[in-house]
């Protein structure tokens, strides 16, 4: 058989639709990526950016205890919310997808669309009633002789922020990913011997790899950039590196170093991002 | 062919004459006479002071609005001023330490001092304030403010205790100790406890090492830093017993709501922040500003100043606190601002325990800002 290699020709009817998205990347994503490259190496004087080309500012963030270790910290805050998250997500979204109605999903689908329509920030400021040490769970726990817990501006107020603003995407990620598989395969899995919870790790998880690594991938990301609940909940004790972004441009107007510790976040960002992908889409040995 | 309808013009009957003049008596009164629209001031400031609760009432009599543009932090202030053209702010409000940067760099119009009524002023400083003045130019009024110490909850600690800034290291109060996050304040506080006294801001580098060691040996008391909202919260909540870096500002809106907090202005001495008006650079309505400022000098604009929602302050003149006494006797005890009150405000100045706002003199405000991320990290 012979193949004939198809030669490329300029498709305008494709190129029209790909456009406005192509534009709008480059305006609005590569546009500013590149200007806050360069604004990094800006320099403030009396309150204004002077436009040079100065290694001042990374020398200063990098060679700062306190950028490595509000990094650390963020980087260990979002990570630890990413595996708690999809841990807490995944029975629930293994039930959503296997074990319920169709009528119960589409329900539970909804209700798990619903904290979306209110402000994220309203939602933080309402764990102020449940967490605080006069709160609902603390007085709850009075009655048998517990606590009171400190619960508000410590990792843990962080990580209860983390969950609110991750864990309904996380579990609408999942159950799409695991709702995709073809439930034949699970049936053939234990018609031929093979356990539950084999057929969970041996079966489900690598069939809805892509799906749970991508819903893992946002839970990271969002953790890692969030400001409102390390600030509001964690009391910014200690501070993560949103907090620190905002702190370096409230004092002396220092957009430059402020863009040298958002460069830094959007490279980790990158990094985790790519190696995910690679992972998630990396085949199987044979 | 349709008809041409002859008697198209209808004559006013009596009937219609009388139902005419039924329907305009009816409705005149809910008929305004034509007004101009309002002149729009666009004003630069902390949140609160474009509310209705303060210009609401000026802006109805005087046919002009507010703009309101608020931020947090002089140096956010000289920011946005930084980067807006002339003429974008026609009234600035600014913390008073930030008044000759602003004037320094060409942002603020001179005023002509005849204008206002400095002889109110209860304060002789208030009329020559440092940064306002220049080679004998005014380019700044002062018009309200207050007194930063020691804040704390009523059940946790005594006013006695809450005397000295030593308080925020009882050991009941680990982990219960707030901080506003703006390193100034803070900092300024410390400064006064190492007994710099009069010099808090203007410190060698052996003092600022004192400084840093005093407020690192804090740091397991500190239960969080907060912004506004979250300072707030924090002290309603009865998560932070204490607070550092604030004063009546804020636990007066909570003190009146019912909440057992209060502010003290300790033996190490408080520090003021003091809150100017100046006119924005090549604004185009300068005298619709200066008669806002006079206003605001003015009495009934002192009460409205020191009543505001968002956060009480001081009266700055004589004017001021006779009207608040006369309206609001209980306001005015329980701030001070009744003459030969112990925490009278004026007196607190004149006892010399009050500090006025500064920015640090040898080191810059960059350096002091590193420690306090260090501090937070810590």
């Amino acid at each position: 058989m012979t193949h004939h290699k198809r030669k490329r020709r300029f498709d305008a009817y494709a190129l029209t639709w790909r456009l406005p998205i192509i534009v709008w990347q480059l305006l609005f994503f590569v546009g500013p990526l590149l200007f806050l490259i360069a604004m990094s190496f800006f320099l403030v004087k009396n309150y204004r950016m002077v436009e040079t080309f100065d290694l001042a500012n990374w020398e200063r963030i990098l060679s700062r205890n306190y950028f490595w270790s509000s990094y650390l910290y963020t980087f260990g805050m979002a990570t630890l919310a990413t595996v708690v998250a999809s841990l807490l997500a995944f029975p629930a979204s293994y039930a959503l997808a296997f074990k319920v109605s169709d009528n119960v999903r589409r329900w539970a689908m909804f209700f798990l669309i619903v904290p979306f329509f209110t402000s994220y920030l309203v939602r933080t400021f309402s764990w102020y009633v449940i967490l605080a040490e006069t709160g609902v769970v603390n007085s709850l726990l009075s009655y048998i002789g517990a606590g009171p817990f400190t619960m508000l501006n410590t990792w843990f107020g962080t990580m209860v922020g983390f969950m609110t603003l991750v864990l309904p995407l996380l579990v609408l990620l999942q159950t799409l990913s695991l709702s995709q598989i073809d439930k034949n395969l699970i049936e053939a899995a234990h018609n031929l011997g093979c356990g539950r919870v084999r057929t969970v790790f041996s079966v489900i998880i690598p069939m809805a790899k892509i799906g749970l690594v991508v819903g893992a991938l946002f839970c990271f990301i969002l953790s890692f950039g969030d400001f409102i609940s390390p600030y509001y909940l964690g009391g910014s004790t200690p501070q993560t590196l949103s907090i620190l972004i905002l702190d370096t441009t409230k004092s002396g107007q220092q957009w430059p170093r402020a863009a040298v510790v958002a460069i830094c976040m959007m490279t980790t960002l990158f990094v985790i991002a790519f190696a995910s992908i690679a992972f998630a889409y990396r085949k199987p040995a044979s | 062919m349709k008809e041409l309808k002859k008697d198209t013009v209808k004559s006013t009957t009596r009937r219609d004459l009388l139902k005419y003049t039924a329907a305009a008596v009816v409705t005149a009164p809910f008929i305004k006479p034509a007004r101009a629209a309002p002149t729009e001031i666009n004003m630069l400031a902390w949140y609160g002071h474009g509310e209705s609760d303060v210009v609401g009432a000026y802006e109805e009599a005087n046919n002009v609005k507010f703009n309101a543009k608020y931020y947090a932090g002089g140096d956010n202030m000289l920011g946005l001023v930084s980067q807006s053209p002339p003429g974008t702010y026609d009234l600035i409000l600014s913390d008073a330490e930030f008044v000759s940067q602003l004037n320094a760099a060409g942002y603020i119009e001179e005023m002509d001092a005849a204008d206002y009524n400095f002889d109110d002023m209860l304060h002789d400083d208030f009329k020559q304030f440092p940064g306002h003045w220049k080679d004998g130019k005014l380019f700044s009024v002062m018009v309200r403010f207050g007194h930063l110490g020691v804040s704390y909850n009523t059940n946790a600690m005594s006013a006695e205790e809450a005397m000295s800034y030593k308080s925020f290291w009882k050991p009941e109060l680990k982990g219960k100790v707030g901080h506003f996050d703006w390193h100034l304040p803070n900092l300024g506080m410390m400064s006064l406890l190492n007994g710099n006294g009069a010099n808090l801001w203007d410190i060698d580098d052996a003092g600022w090492e004192a400084i840093q060691e005093t407020t690192m040996s804090l740091r397991p008391q500190a239960g969080g830093f907060f912004d506004y909202g979250g300072t707030f919260n924090s002290l309603k909540n009865g998560e932070m017993q204490a607070m550092c870096g604030i004063g009546d500002w804020i636990t007066g809106v909570l003190e009146k709501d019912g909440a057992p907090v209060a502010s003290v202005v300790p033996n190490e001495g408080g520090i003021q922040f003091t809150e100017s008006y100046s006119i924005g650079k090549g604004s185009s309505k300068v005298a619709e500003v200066k008669k806002f400022i006079q206003h605001m000098l003015s009495p009934e604009g002192q009460l409205r100043s020191t009543e505001m929602a968002a956060y009480p302050a001081f009266c700055v003149t004589a004017g001021g606190r006779e009207l608040l006494n006369k309206t609001n006797p209980k306001e005015a005890q329980r701030t001070g601002q009744v003459a030969g009150a112990v925490n009278d405000p004026i007196r607190l100045i004149n006892e010399g325990r009050i500090h006025y706002r500064d920015i640090p003199v040898q080191q810059g405000l960059e350096d002091w800002n590193d420690f306090w991320s260090d501090y937070k990290n810590a």
